[in-house]
């Protein structure tokens, strides 16, 4: 089982939140969804989120859905507060510049070894 | 676990920055408590939905859990200006919200449909420039 730290590692993600354990197993696959109505129903506990919504509501979301890590894709800037709630709710927060898909395909292959 | 255990928050209004932290406190009594997965995230997702709906719509309010070893009944008060019309408002898709909101990532009209979905009974009293209240019950089986 690939663990959070290894993935950001691996795809060259910027570790924003390194969340409670960054040693976190993934196991709840990958799930891209920016509406966080949709989202919170259904992110996969311990799966990886992709997002473009860099905000303290998706940082909230990741928290009820206890996802192993959250995506921010396409570059989008993750301002101090978003940063901070982050850490402070052990929220594992990664950042990338890559396009939700890319960003989404890459940790896909790399949980399932195709990377 | 005979006893219900019952729990306060105070939703301040206005406030995205601490929206979802009566959700987030609740889910983790709930699963100290050991309560099953899928019913800890059923009632974390219906308070979230309710404490956004409070922060946009009512400048907050007041949430009230009740956790029984067979049930967790969630009321949600405000003295919002009220829903004028509830059954619209409990249309998937319909929202009333400001633009600021949905560049936030809600503002869909999926609130009060979530709530309702991830519930197993769901009530709302609401009056005009009165405000609403919102009952809702997750059953622990």
């Amino acid at each position: 089982m690939k663990q959070v730290s290894e993935l950001a590692k691996a795809l060259g993600f910027e570790v924003v939140s390194p969340g409670e354990d960054p040693h976190r197993e993934v196991s709840g696959g990958v799930y891209c969804c920016d509406l966080l109505s949709i989202a919170m129903g259904r992110a996969r506990s311990d799966g990886v989120w992709v997002t473009v919504m860099a905000n303290v509501n998706a940082v909230a979301v990741a928290v009820l859905c206890d996802v192993a890590c959250v995506v921010i894709a396409e570059g989008m800037a993750i301002d101090e507060t978003t940063r901070q709630k982050a850490v402070d709710q052990g929220v594992c927060l990664l950042h990338t510049d890559l396009p939700i898909y890319d960003a989404a395909k890459a940790a896909d292959r790399f949980l399932s070894d195709e990377a | 676990m005979s006893e219900p255990i019952k729990l306060s928050y105070h939703v301040p209004g206005d406030d995205f920055t601490r929206a979802g932290e009566a959700s987030s406190a609740v889910k983790k009594t709930l699963k100290k408590l050991g309560v099953h997965p899928d019913v800890v995230r059923r009632v974390a997702i219906a308070m979230y939905e309710g404490e956004i709906n409070m922060v946009i719509h009512a400048h907050g309010g007041e949430i009230e859990v009740e956790i029984h070893p067979d049930i967790v009944k969630m009321e949600l008060r405000d003295t919002g200006p009220g829903i004028e019309d509830i059954s619209l408002a409990m249309q998937e898709g319909y929202s009333t919200a400001p633009d600021e909101v949905r560049n936030l990532g809600f503002g869909a009209g999926m609130g009060l449909p979530n709530m309702k979905k991830y519930t197993d009974d769901m009530r709302i009293e609401s009056e005009l420039g009165v405000g609403t209240t919102v009952w809702m019950t997750v059953k622990n089986e």
